[in-house]
């Protein structure tokens, strides 16, 4: 399956955090490596969409909306991203 | 600190999502057309940034796709759009919108792959095929702000007639150098390069490293990887490499 990148979640998550999130580091729990959200490894259409860590391809991330609501999990991230 | 941080979270207000109108639709190739709108409440965009369309069935389905502003700030936003074969929203933008359609969008945004005017250091731009459309964006905001940045950019076709706004990209001229490399068939008499983009090349096009050049590289997943490891190579600070990918299955 093709991948993308972060900035293809800019306007999901900028829907879920109210500012741009595509520039903000973030450090992979898994492998510590740290990275802007925009070079994370992107599969926009699972049921879901779902950020990987570039280096190691750790899950980040993983955005589901259903019946309009938005849950976020970030269990992969070191540390909370706060924009 | 987090006291503010859960108020700003409290308090935000998402970009809604709002109807644009179609002013103008231009072929770019066969396969590729630029559709320039009319957003009544856009609150300005930078070079690099895309915007979200969605369209909805009468079923309800909806399908949202995220597209490169083609335009430079402060000018009227357009997108540049490529059809893909199984794509599900790319040939209803190419084919089936006519002037004075409307369309669903919200942006513009992202603020990872931008270039502002002041940011320093030459500018090294790779695309390979639609992955130009942010790139030009950057190219017309160098211009529009007068601005000195030396630009440098190659470009991968798969052939002379894929090429995207071949016609502009010819004509500039100072501080702007374009090459281009076409990968499947180049025409007689052809003087650009051939063939996809590696590390020779790069080495050949790219600015050295020790200019401190920052390189934006837009395309295919695969394409992307091959470009950004390469500038590494070449000496490129890994931050001063901003990356955008697009899959086969992706919008831009």
């Amino acid at each position: 399956m093709d991948t993308l990148d972060g900035n293809a979640l800019a306007g999901l998550l900028a829907e879920v955090f109210g500012e741009d999130m595509t520039s903000v580091v973030v450090t992979c729990r898994t492998c510590g490596v740290s990275a802007p959200i925009g070079e994370a490894m992107v599969y926009p259409r699972l049921p879901g969409a779902v950020a990987r860590c570039r280096n190691c391809a750790a899950m980040l991330m993983v955005i589901t909306r259903i019946r309009g609501v938005c849950c976020v999990d970030m269990l992969g991230l070191d540390a909370a991203p706060l924009p | 600190m987090e006291g503010t941080a859960v108020q700003r979270r409290l308090s935000f207000r998402p970009r809604p999502w709002q109807v644009a109108t179609v002013t103008g639709a231009v072929g770019e190739t066969p396969s590729v057309r630029t559709i320039d709108l009319a957003v009544p409440d856009w609150p300005g965009h930078r070079a690099g940034q895309h915007l979200d369309v969605r369209l909805t069935a009468e079923d309800g389905y909806t399908a949202e796709r995220s597209y490169s502003i083609a335009s430079a700030p402060g000018d009227p936003v357009a997108i540049t759009v490529e059809r893909l074969e199984d794509g599900e929203v790319s040939p209803y933008l190419t084919e089936e919108l006519r002037i004075g359609d409307q369309l669903e969008l919200r942006g513009p945004v992202g603020g990872y792959f931008v270039w502002e005017a002041t940011d320093a250091g030459p500018l090294l731009l790779v695309a390979g095929g639609s992955g130009i459309v942010p790139l030009r964006a950057i190219i017309r905001e160098r211009q529009r702000s007068g601005g000195d940045a030396s630009i440098r950019l190659l470009y991968s076709s798969r052939t002379l007639a894929d090429v995207i706004y071949r016609d502009e990209l010819d004509a500039y001229r100072d501080g702007i150098a374009v090459s281009y490399t076409l990968t499947r068939a180049q025409p007689t008499g052809w003087t650009g390069y051939a063939g996809r983009v590696d590390s020779a090349l790069l080495a050949e096009v790219a600015w050295p490293a020790h200019k401190d050049p920052l390189a934006f590289v837009c395309g295919p997943t695969s394409f992307v990887e091959t470009v950004a490891e390469g500038l590494v190579e070449l000496g490129y600070q890994p931050n001063r490499v901003k990356t955008e990918r697009f899959g086969a299955s992706g919008g831009r």
